[in-house]
């Protein structure tokens, strides 16, 4: 993806923040090795924003998402918003997509996707969405879940697995678009 | 796109943004603190009295907590095995003590008061460069957009449901995400045209020289 600055990056970011919310509204994607797994498609858009924006302006879209969730609309996945969202255990994971857009984007942003090979960008981009979008989010999701509903760390660590294949098969995803947008843009059908 | 505001008013809708907010930090901190489960039971009870005393459609909303139950009851039987039944009953009694208490706010409040009473908390942070005109132009724009992917994905699906008969997949996120970089970039260049944030960007202009 090409660098952008001004007005298109504003406006890119308020896209993101967009895109997750539309993630999160969409009848059940179908991927077919997840059959039966729980996905929301939501973190997808997380990584994305750090794939795909950068570590600030995707950490900055992630914030805005949030902010029009806390204000009162219904973007979470089951049609969740307003301020009693922060007070559900699972507000840390929220919380953690700050962060984990973040560390996404600082190991697998544009700045990082700087190599021809496919194999180089995608496993940079997946090693990005898995520290970030998988690893730093479970860092704020799993001691908040474990703070506020008295579970010891291992029992919120143990519920929290259920959702390990989804995030893993969501980093795959995430890391295959990466490697596509790279070739359309040196292709020069740039998005 | 109205979100979780409540329409038509009720008397709970004239008090200040502010004071709402106010309140509901000092009550949450307050459940917070209190252990016993009758006092936080009682409580609950109260607070879905008072969404009764509100209107019958006010009270439908207590089916908000739906999407919950499943967490909710995973607290419960956590803390039953922890700390016996008392300590379940007062965790889950809390947790939901606190949702409701935040939804009366959300439910009361429309979003530019409370957009107005975050601008208040966030005035120190203004030298710092947050510029609050443009963030709440995102918000905005942020709620605009979601509707317009929707429709967006909603095409896209068609046009692979016409093609191969069967239904959207992953697939399809590839293209529609190119799609909508390419209108966002439309509307990126519609706001230079008309000169939004210019003096901000002839600042980043100087400083690139």
């Amino acid at each position: 993806m090409n660098i952008v600055s001004g007005n298109r990056l504003l406006v890119r970011i308020c896209l993101f923040a967009a895109l997750i919310a539309t993630f999160g509204l969409l009848p059940r994607l179908d991927i077919p090795i997840a059959a039966g797994v729980p996905v929301t498609a939501q973190t997808l858009g997380v990584m994305l924003c750090g794939l795909l924006l950068g570590a600030r302006s995707g950490a900055l879209a992630v914030l805005l998402f949030l902010l029009v969730v806390l204000l009162g609309m219904p973007l979470l996945a089951g049609g969740r918003g307003g301020l009693g969202v922060l007070a559900s255990p699972t507000a840390g994971f929220l919380i953690g997509w700050i962060p984990g857009a973040y560390v996404t984007g600082l190991i697998g942003g544009p700045t990082a996707q700087t190599s021809a090979d496919r194999t180089i960008l995608f496993m940079r981009a997946m090693t990005g969405a898995l520290a970030g979008g998988v690893l730093t989010v479970y860092a704020f999701g799993i001691p908040w879940l474990a703070w506020t509903s008295g579970m010891s760390l291992k029992a919120a660590m143990l519920a929290a697995m259920t959702f390990v294949p989804g995030d893993l098969i969501k980093v795959f995803l995430a890391a295959t678009l990466v490697v596509y947008f790279n070739q359309s843009r040196t292709k020069g059908s740039s998005a | 796109m109205t979100g979780l505001y409540h329409y038509p008013p009720t008397w709970l809708h004239k008090l200040p943004a502010g004071f709402k907010l106010f309140m509901l930090a000092i009550l949450s901190a307050l459940a917070l603190h209190i252990e016993s489960a009758i006092y936080l039971t009682a409580t609950l009870a109260f607070a879905c009295l008072f969404f009764l005393v509100l209107g019958a459609k006010v009270f439908r909303r207590l089916l908000l907590l739906k999407p919950l139950w499943p967490i909710i009851a995973a607290v419960f039987f956590a803390q039953w095995y922890i700390g016996g039944l008392p300590a379940g009953i007062a965790s889950v009694a809390r947790l939901a003590l606190m949702i409701l208490l935040a939804d009366l706010v959300t439910m009361s409040t429309p979003m530019q008061a409370l957009m107005d009473a975050i601008s208040w908390l966030l005035k120190p942070l203004r030298h710092t460069g947050l510029d609050f005109m443009r963030l709440s132009f995102c918000i905005a724009l942020v709620i605009r957009l979601v509707p317009l992917l929707l429709e967006t994905w909603q095409k896209h699906a068609e046009a692979w449901r016409a093609r191969t008969g069967r239904r959207a997949n992953w697939r399809i996120i590839a293209p529609f995400i190119s799609n909508v970089l390419r209108i966002a970039d439309h509307m990126g260049d519609s706001l230079d045209a008309r000169g939004y944030g210019m003096q901000s960007s002839a600042a980043s202009l100087e400083r690139q020289r």
